[in-house]
């Protein structure tokens, strides 16, 4: 490989070799060790920086809506508005953008002639490439102005469902609009992992399901679906995961707000990392600890959604 | 419910490479036909293309006829849908539904076409094709317990079961012993035995001496040359064809096996 | 089974092996004619609408396929033709905004888009006057990506080393499920531990360019294992056991073998790591501050532009011509990541092992 001599019986490893060996092995061990240390460090520094303003802090930090924490004494802030807005545009994103997922998996692995999957399946993945913030500038610039008609015709005929009653906002820049540009965000996500299970799923149980008869769809539903069931779920959490944390696009078509509100249709909403982008750079006193202490809130629900996703596809790896 | 089949100039292709090339063949209603011949030689390839299963790999196409009573599979207006229906296949590795449970794969053909069959329908025809399947004995008191819990030979006996449950008139079978045991594989031909009644069975087999044993007639493919389509070298009584084969190329094969 | 207790399932119509069937021709020339009516429906009312022309005739195209399908093939052929309508649907549906996305910024960004505005800063450029550039955003994104690059790449690369040659057992299952995990930290958590981390060594009031850097390298090191790891498991065991045969220490193995048969691969991912972070801007609002608007090539002193967070401190001030300048700049940033992407392709293209 590397030396020209003609092969000879190996030479017996010198010192000097052995030390090469350990310092390479030393240097890629620690470099592991450092990631770990690196995100036991995000949560430790968060930890140290929130705790001032956490412990000052007059309100219950979980229920509280107001943010009343750009001062030097007595602050009073919480999450609950932001938590809210933060789990419903994520849901609402996840609830868009899973079935069109799983389609479009279905699509590039059964469906679309084999020379171009791999070519459609790129174009999906551009969609990730986008950077968010111009995702946010299309939000604001072209998505919620054609969504405003969208938006009345919606409170019109369905106004009765509460999730829709109006009336609809006139710049389009609600918390729907967001989650439609989350949903497409998060869709490259979902459909690669969903498209890994089904590349999986053991040619033997498609050919069963079609030499008893099934056609297409038949045999997807036999033999691809249930096959694909956990890879499918833990993509849809690891969406979710990044809908949660996603800042640009929500920070940009959403204005600061503080409220509770299940009707989509207005503004009112935000979210956490859309709340900790707007205040930052006005923030005083207590302030930058209680963004970091918010920022805390939403590390620990992606960390956890994002362990649950990673459990779920690695318990339906094994089953497999 | 036996169907005859008559093949007559039948080509498969993978893409430009020819894999098998201008077979012709009758394969009688209510009997066993065996294929055999040495790996490669294409006889698993003719036989997906008896039903159209081909078509599931990309690229694989076949010209030529193939006609089940009188009817050519391969013409114009049929759905190959409806071919598999009619023509069943088993596959050399068990392959019950890992998500469902013995009862569901039993049904699960079978409700394709008729998604509004009674419970006791059902039942009966999950006891019936259990039944067929030599396999109704050891699974009665655990329907409802995953197929994929089962031994491999009665995740096997439970594929036919699954397969029969469609009603079809022709079984396929493509090696289906060869991943079992020699317990497994006894039960495996006594049932093939049984149900020749019932169905035209064709079977692939390496096992020469099951051929020998579970046959009506015997079909051998080969090579033409390494790298050249595999061809039908001589078909026959399977009596005959293993004690006095026409061909000298069979006649090499078969007591080369027997030694 | 000579003992038939059910009816067998269709049985006159399967015995004919067909059940009739459209023509192979029925769906284009029903999409083509569907889309066709529709918009010659709504030029009459003149309502066209692309978004409303699209969905009429998506519904049309759906209802009278399948109305003819079950007619003619039966329920269950009917259904197979929806749910394949369908699945193209949603492929279509999530080339949208793909397609939108690229084509407003193109149409929007193209009038400011020139060599002035890639050439010249903002500095003394008030935010309503007609003028003003990128050029010191274009320059914080590579100074910052750089130095995020250099950080990420070496621990990266030698975790993903560590855990395909070295690593088994606890260790190892604990720093791939981590690494996992840290793929989906918000970037702007990223960006806050920065500041945490500023204000209990340093102090508060840290924004630079290194602080910047260092968010994206938290975004960008678990990016980097994955793909690397993924590089270096392709390359053939054979490979390594042919240098262990002639007497090569390991550590000499992995620098002289493994690594220069996967250096195409690492670099695509590293590339398309970059690519991933160079959008990035929630950590950099935070970390490299949104205010600078002049030329600073200095990491560690001071404000640092960049194309993203000029984008959103462009549109945060809301004038028309902060707008054309978000937009223009929106064009730049795509142009950069699509260039990346480019590269990233041609070097798995052109550099890839030609033993594989």
């Amino acid at each position: 490989m590397t030396t020209t001599d003609a092969p000879q019986a190996a030479p017996p490893p010198s010192g000097k070799r052995r030390i090469g060996d350990v310092v390479f092995a030393g240097l890629a061990r620690s470099s592991g060790i450092l990631i770990l240390l690196i995100l036991a460090g995000v949560a430790a520094f968060l930890i140290v920086q929130a705790w001032p303003s956490l412990s000052a802090n007059t309100q219950n930090f979980l229920t509280t809506r107001e943010w009343d924490a750009n001062v030097r004494e007595e602050p009073a802030f919480g999450v609950a508005a932001l938590a809210f807005g933060t789990v419903l545009a994520a849901l609402i994103a996840l609830v868009m953008a899973t079935p069109v997922a799983i389609g479009i998996a279905l699509f590039i692995v059964y469906y679309a002639p084999r020379r171009l999957a791999s070519l459609l399946g790129y174009l999906v993945d551009l969609l990730a490439a986008i950077p968010s913030v111009v995702y946010g500038l299309w939000g604001i610039g072209f998505l919620a102005p054609q969504l405003v008609p969208v938006f009345e015709g919606i409170s019109r005929y369905l106004g009765w469902i509460p999730l829709f009653a109006g009336p609809p906002s006139p710049s389009g820049r609600t918390i729907l609009t967001a989650s439609i540009a989350l949903a497409v965000m998060i869709l490259p996500i979902i459909t690669a992992m969903s498209r890994d299970v089904f590349h999986q799923v053991p040619q033997g149980h498609r050919e069963a399901a079609l030499a008893m008869g099934a056609t297409r769809w038949e045999m997807i539903r036999l033999a691809v679906l249930p096959f694909g069931k956990s890879g499918i779920v833990g993509g849809a959490m690891l969406g979710m995961g990044r809908a949660l944390g996603e800042t640009m696009a929500v920070a940009m078509i959403l204005s600061p707000s503080l409220m509770i509100s299940w009707n989509v249709l207005q503004s009112g909403n935000q979210t956490i990392a859309g709340h900790i982008a707007l205040q930052y750079p006005e923030a005083t006193g207590y302030g930058v600890s209680a963004l970091i202490a918010a920022g805390l809130v939403l590390f620990a629900i992606t960390l956890f959604v994002n362990m649950a996703a990673r459990y779920v596809v690695a318990r339906g790896n094994k089953e497999a | 419910m036996a169907k005859r089949i008559d093949v007559s100039g039948l080509n498969v292709y993978y893409g430009d490479f020819k894999a098998v090339e201008d077979v012709s063949m009758t394969i009688e209603p209510r009997s066993v036909t065996a294929f055999i011949g040495s790996s490669g030689c294409g006889k698993s390839t003719y036989l997906r293309a008896l039903n159209r299963m081909h078509e599931v790999t990309p690229g694989a196409r076949a010209e030529g006829k193939v006609l089940l009573d009188d009817l050519d599979i391969y013409g114009p207006d049929v759905d190959p849908v409806m071919v598999r229906g009619e023509i069943g296949m088993v596959f050399q590795k068990a392959n019950p539904f890992p998500t469902m449970s013995i009862y569901d794969n039993v049904i699960a053909g079978a409700r394709l076409n008729n998604s509004r069959m009674s419970k006791s329908e059902a039942d009966d025809l999950v006891e019936e094709s259990l039944r067929g399947a030599n396999l109704w004995e050891e699974v009665k008191e655990r329907l409802n317990k995953p197929g994929a819990g089962l031994s491999g030979g009665q995740q096997q006996r439970l594929c036919i079961a699954r397969a029969t449950a469609v009603k079809p008139s022709v079984l396929l079978m493509d090696e289906p012993c060869s991943a079992l045991d020699p317990i497994s594989t006894l039960a495996i031909e006594d049932l093939i035995h049984n149900m020749k009644e019932d169905y035209t069975i064709v079977i692939v087999t390496h096992n020469m001496q099951q051929a020998a044993r579970v046959s009506d007639r015997t079909a051998f493919f080969n090579l033409s040359a390494p790298g050249k389509p595999g061809k039908l070298i001589e078909m026959g009584e399977t009596n005959q064809m293993f004690t006095r084969p026409d061909q000298k190329e069979t006649e090499n094969y078969i007591t080369g096996r027997f030694g | 089974m000579s003992t038939t207790t059910t009816q067998p399932p269709e049985p006159e119509t399967r015995a004919q092996l067909s059940r009739g069937s459209l023509p192979r021709y029925f769906s284009p020339v029903l999409l083509a004619a569907s889309a066709a009516v529709v918009a010659g429906v709504l030029l009459a009312f003149s309502s066209f609408g692309v978004i409303l022309w699209a969905l009429l005739t998506a519904v049309a195209y759906l209802v009278i396929s399948v109305t003819a399908s079950v007619r003619v093939e039966g329920a269950r052929k009917a259904k197979d033709r929806f749910i394949t309508a369908i699945v193209y649907g949603c492929f279509l549906l999530a080339m949208a905004p793909l397609v939108s996305v690229l084509w407003t910024v193109v149409q929007n960004g193209m009038s400011r888009f020139d060599s002035y505005f890639l050439s010249v800063s903002m500095n003394g450029v008030l935010p309503s006057m007609d003028a003003g550039g990128v050029y010191h955003a274009i320059v914080g994104t590579l100074a910052i990506t750089g130095m995020a690059t250099l950080i990420s790449v070496p621990i990266g690369v030698l975790t993903a080393v560590y855990l395909v040659e070295y690593a088994e057992g606890r260790l190892k299952k604990v720093i791939t499920f981590f690494v996992d995990v840290m793929t989906g930290i918000p970037s702007i958590v990223a960006g806050l531990f920065v500041v945490a981390l500023w204000m209990v060594l340093l102090g508060p009031g840290h924004l630079n360019g290194a602080s910047g850097a260092l968010a994206l390298a938290v975004l960008m090191i678990p990016v980097v294992v994955r793909s690397s790891e993924e590089m270096l498991r392709l390359v053939p065991l054979e490979l390594r056991e042919a240098s262990y045969a002639l007497g090569v220490p390991k550590w000499r193995t992995i620098t002289k073998v493994v690594l220069p048969t996967s250096a195409s691969g690492l670099t695509t991912g590293i590339v398309l790591a970059i690519a991933r972070v160079i959008g990035e801007t929630a950590p950099l609002v935070l970390t490299a501050g949104s205010s600078a608007v002049s030329i600073n090539w200095n990491l560690f002193d001071g404000q640092m532009m960049n194309l993203p967070v000029f984008i959103y401190s462009q549109v945060r001030m809301g004038g028309a011509v902060n707008y054309e300048r978000a937009w223009a700049a929106a064009l730049t940033l795509i142009l950069v990541v699509m260039l990346l992407f480019f590269l990233a392709r041609m070097i798995g293209r052109f550099f890839a092992p030609k033993t594989r």
